[in-house]
C-alpha cells in the first residue's frame, strides 16, 4: 500500500500524459466513426421510408401433387429440348456433354443444378417432330422404366390420341396458333412459345378459342414474367417514384452467328428424314431446303424477325410492369446490315410504339404530362449492353434481374432533397437485388462493381433456378390447382398484335395504327395486312 | 525491453507512425461495426488468386464469423497501437489482416485490379502498411507513449523496492 502511494507520488503530469495519451485518440476515432456510420444508416433509412417500395418476389405456384400430368412435346429442336429439361427430362446427348464439361471444369454447375431441380410430377408421354433424328432422340432419351414415351407423326394424331393431358408447342412460329387452336378445341392444355401467333387473323381466332374453352389452361412462354424483381418494379411504378414516364428504352444486342439464328444443319437431314410438307404447313410452297428448315427464323414465312422473335420479350416485360397494352401507333426502320446471307428478316431494327394516352402518374401540374414512347432498338452485329431503362420526370429505373432507381437531377418531386444534398445525382436512391435478399439505398461504387460482376448472386434454397422452370411450373400449377397463368391470352394477344404492328411498320415503311374501339389494326382500302406480314419481301 | 538508442525526434516520429496506423485500423473497424449491412463477402468472392480458400471463407457457414473476426481484429489492433498496449501482438495481428487483404487482391500484372484510387504494381498500400507495422513491431516505443509505460514503471519500482 505504501509502495503504491509512493508510485503515484513519483508520477508527474508528463508521465500520465505519456501513459494515457492514446485514450482520447481512441475516443475521438470511435465517436467519429460511430456517428458517421449512424448518420449514413439514418439517411438510408430515411430514403427507404420516403420511397416506401415494397420489395417482394412473385408468389410461389401451388403444389405439384396428384396424378402425374401426361405431357406431349410438339417440336423437339433447341427450345423444345430446353423446355423438356425444365420439366426434368434431359436428353442423353445433353447429359453426356454436361458430364464431360463437369469433368473438365468442376465449377460448371449445370448438371448439378439440373439434378437438384424439383420434380414436377409429369410424364413425357408423347413426342411429335417432323425430323426423325429429333423425334428418335426424344424416344431414346426419355423411354425409361417409369416413363413411356410414344412418337406421333403429326400433332393432330398426338392431340387426339387420348394419351396426353397437355402439350408444349415449340415449333416454328407459323405453327404456334394452328396447333394451339387444335389442342384447345380437343380440351388439351397448351403452353406455346412466343410469339403467340404468326399473323393477325389467327391472333383473333386463338383468342376466341381460348375464351370458348375456359377449362383448358393456356400459357404463352414469356418466362420473364417469373423474374423476381418484377413485382418490386410494379410497386416502384404504382408509388409514382419515377413520376411521369415518357420514354422506355429496350434493346437486343447480339454479335454471334447463333444469336443471328445461323444454327447448325444436321448431317442426317434429307427429304427422307424430314416431313417437309408438314413443316411448311400453311407457309408458301417451297422446294425442300435445309437452310429454311434449320434456320427458319431468318424468313418471314416461318419466323417473325426481330419484332416477333426478340422484341416480344422486351415488350412483354414492360407490359408486365406498366400494363400499357397495345400501342396507338407504331413506326419502324432497319435493314439487313450484319448478316447478308439470303435472309429476308432484318438484323438491325428499331420499333417506336406510341402510347399518347398512357401515363404512369406525375408530380407536376395536372395536364402537363401525358403519353409515352416505347423504343425497341436491336442489332445482331454488336453486343454492347444498353440496358432496359424506364425514364420518368422524377427518376429513371434500370431494369434487369436487379432494379436500380436514380433520381433525376431536375426532378420536381425530389427537388428539396437534392437541394439539401440528401440525394445525389448519379447515385442510386434505391437498389433491389433479389440475389442478396434485401434492399439497399445509396450504394457505393465498390458495391456496384461487385454487383455488376454478378458476384453477389445467390440461389433460391441454395439452388440456381431457371425462369423457364418457374414459368412451366406456374402453368402446371394452374392446371392442377386452378388459376390463370401470368402470361395467358390477354397478355399474349397484346404481345402478338404489338409485334405484328412492328413487322407491318417495317415492311410498309409507314405508321401503323390500332383502332382500340374496333379492336383492329387499320389497313388502307384494299390492303391485306396478313399478306404483307407473311410475304417474303 | 531493449529500447534502442534513438534520438527524441526519431522516437516521436515512430510513435506518430504507430498512432496513424492505429487510427486507420480503429476507424475501419468502427465504420464496419456500426454498419449492419456490411459484409466482406463480395471482397472475398472476387479474390483474384487462392480463390477456393477465399470462397471457403465467404461461404454461408463461415462468413458471419469471418466478418465478426475482421471487425474485432481491426478494432483490437487499432486500440493496441493507439493506447500502446500489447503493441507487438497488435502488429502481428495487423500484419496478418493486411496479408489477407493483400492476397485477396494482389496488384500482380495480369490480374484484375478492381476499384482502386491509384495505380499499383506488386506494391500497394496494404503492403506498405504491412511493412510499417513491421517497423512498429521492432520499435513499439510504449515507454515513450503508451499504457504499458505504467506497468513498466510499476514493475521497475517493484524491483527497486
Amino acid at each position: 500500500m505504501a509502495n503504491d502511494t509512493n508510485n503515484f507520488k513519483r508520477w508527474n503530469r508528463r508521465d500520465i500524459l505519456k501513459a494515457l495519451g492514446g485514450i482520447p485518440f481512441v475516443g475521438a476515432v470511435w465517436y467519429s466513426g460511430a456517428s458517421l456510420a449512424g448518420s449514413a444508416i439514418r439517411e438510408k433509412q430515411f430514403l427507404l421510408e420516403t420511397l416506401n417500395i415494397k420489395a417482394s418476389p412473385p408468389p410461389a405456384s401451388g403444389p405439384m401433387s396428384g396424378k402425374p400430368l401426361r405431357i406431349g412435346i410438339i417440336g423437339f429442336g433447341i427450345r423444345g429440348e430446353q423446355l423438356c429439361r425444365a420439366l426434368g427430362f434431359a436428353s442423353t446427348g445433353w447429359l453426356k456433354d454436361m458430364s464431360d464439361n463437369l469433368a473438365k471444369n468442376p465449377k460448371d454447375t449445370r448438371l448439378t443444378d439440373f439434378k437438384a431441380q424439383e420434380n414436377l410430377n409429369v410424364k413425357l408421354a408423347a413426342i411429335c417432330d417432323v425430323f426423325d433424328q429429333r423425334a428418335e432422340n426424344a424416344l431414346k432419351s426419355f423411354n425409361s422404366g417409369d416413363n413411356k414415351i410414344k412418337r406421333f407423326r403429326t400433332h393432330t394424331e398426338l392431340i387426339n390420341s387420348g394419351e396426353v393431358d397437355a402439350v408444349i408447342i415449340a415449333t416454328p412460329d407459323h405453327w404456334h396458333a394452328p396447333i394451339s387452336i387444335e389442342a384447345l378445341n380437343a380440351g388439351i392444355h397448351v403452353y406455346v412459345e412466343k410469339p403467340m401467333t404468326h399473323n393477325i387473323a389467327e391472333t383473333y381466332l386463338l383468342r376466341d378459342t381460348v375464351l370458348k374453352n375456359p377449362k383448358t389452361v393456356f400459357a404463352v412462354g414469356h418466362q420473364h414474367r417469373q423474374t423476381q424483381s418484377f413485382l418490386t418494379a410494379q410497386d416502384v411504378i404504382s408509388k409514382n417514384i419515377l413520376g411521369h414516364v415518357s420514354l422506355v428504352q429496350t434493346n437486343t444486342n447480339r454479335n454471334d452467328d447463333n444469336g443471328a439464328w445461323q444454327y447448325d444443319i444436321a448431317e442426317s437431314a434429307s427429304p427422307k428424314t424430314i416431313d417437309w410438307d408438314l413443316f411448311l404447313g400453311n407457309a408458301p410452297r417451297e422446294p425442300f431446303n435445309l437452310e429454311h428448315f434449320f434456320r427458319w427464323r431468318k424468313w418471314w414465312a416461318y419466323g417473325s424477325g426481330l419484332s416477333g422473335d426478340l422484341m416480344t420479350h422486351d415488350y412483354d416485360r414492360i407490359n408486365c410492369i406498366l400494363k400499357m397494352g397495345i400501342p396507338k401507333t407504331v413506326t419502324a426502320s432497319g435493314g439487313i446490315y450484319t448478316h447478308r446471307d439470303g435472309r429476308n428478316v432484318p438484323d438491325v431494327m428499331h420499333v417506336n410504339m406510341e402510347f399518347p394516352d398512357f401515363s404512369t402518374g406525375g408530380s407536376q401540374v395536372a395536364g402537363k404530362e401525358k403519353g409515352m414512347t416505347f423504343v425497341y432498338s436491336a442489332t445482331l452485329g454488336n453486343q454492347f449492353d444498353r440496358g432496359t431503362v424506364l425514364m420518368g420526370h422524377d427518376g429513371s429505373m434500370d431494369l434487369g434481374n436487379r432494379i436500380t432507381v436514380y433520381a433525376d437531377p431536375r426532378s420536381t418531386k425530389y427537388a428539396e432533397l437534392i437541394k439539401e444534398q440528401r440525394i445525389e445525382a448519379g447515385v442510386p436512391i434505391y437498389q433491389y437485388d433479389p440475389a442478396v435478399n434485401g434492399t439497399d439505398a445509396v450504394t457505393s461504387a465498390t458495391a456496384k462493381y461487385f454487383a455488376n460482376k454478378g458476384l453477389l448472386w445467390t440461389y433460391r434454397d441454395g439452388k440456381r433456378v431457371d425462369s423457364t422452370f418457374l414459368h412451366l411450373r406456374e402453368w402446371l400449377s394452374c392446371i392442377r390447382n386452378g388459376g390463370t397463368p401470368s402470361c395467358s391470352i390477354k397478355e399474349g394477344f397484346e404481345e402478338a398484335i404489338s409485334a405484328h404492328m412492328g413487322g407491318l411498320a417495317y415492311k410498309l415503311g409507314r405508321r401503323i395504327e390500332w383502332d382500340a374501339v374496333e379492336q383492329k389494326i387499320i389497313a388502307q382500302p384494299g390492303e391485306d395486312l396478313d399478306a404483307v406480314l407473311l410475304s417474303n419481301t | 525491453m531493449n529500447t534502442p538508442k534513438l534520438t527524441a525526434v526519431q522516437g516521436y516520429a515512430l510513435v506518430l507512425l504507430r498512432i496513424l496506423i492505429g487510427w486507420h485500423f480503429l476507424y475501419e473497424g468502427i465504420i464496419k461495426a456500426y454498419n449492419p449491412s456490411w459484409t466482406s463477402k463480395g471482397y472475398l468472392l472476387s479474390a483474384s488468386i487462392l480463390k477456393p480458400f477465399f470462397a471457403w471463407l465467404a461461404g454461408d457457414s463461415m462468413i458471419s464469423a469471418i466478418d465478426y473476426l475482421n471487425i474485432i481484429g481491426l478494432v483490437a489492433v487499432g486500440i493496441s497501437l493507439l493506447i500502446g498496449i500489447k503493441v507487438r501482438w497488435g502488429c502481428i495481428a495487423g500484419m496478418l489482416l493486411l496479408l489477407m487483404y493483400y492476397l485477396a487482391h494482389p496488384p500482380f500484372p495480369g490480374l484484375p485490379q478492381g476499384p482502386a484510387e491509384g495505380s499499383y504494381w506488386v506494391v500497394n498500400k496494404n503492403l506498405i502498411e504491412m511493412a510499417a507495422l513491421f517497423v512498429i513491431y521492432l520499435f513499439p516505443l510504449t515507454t515513450i507513449f503508451g499504457l504499458e509505460n505504467l506497468f513498466a514503471r510499476k514493475k521497475a519500482n517493484t524491483t527497486i523496492n
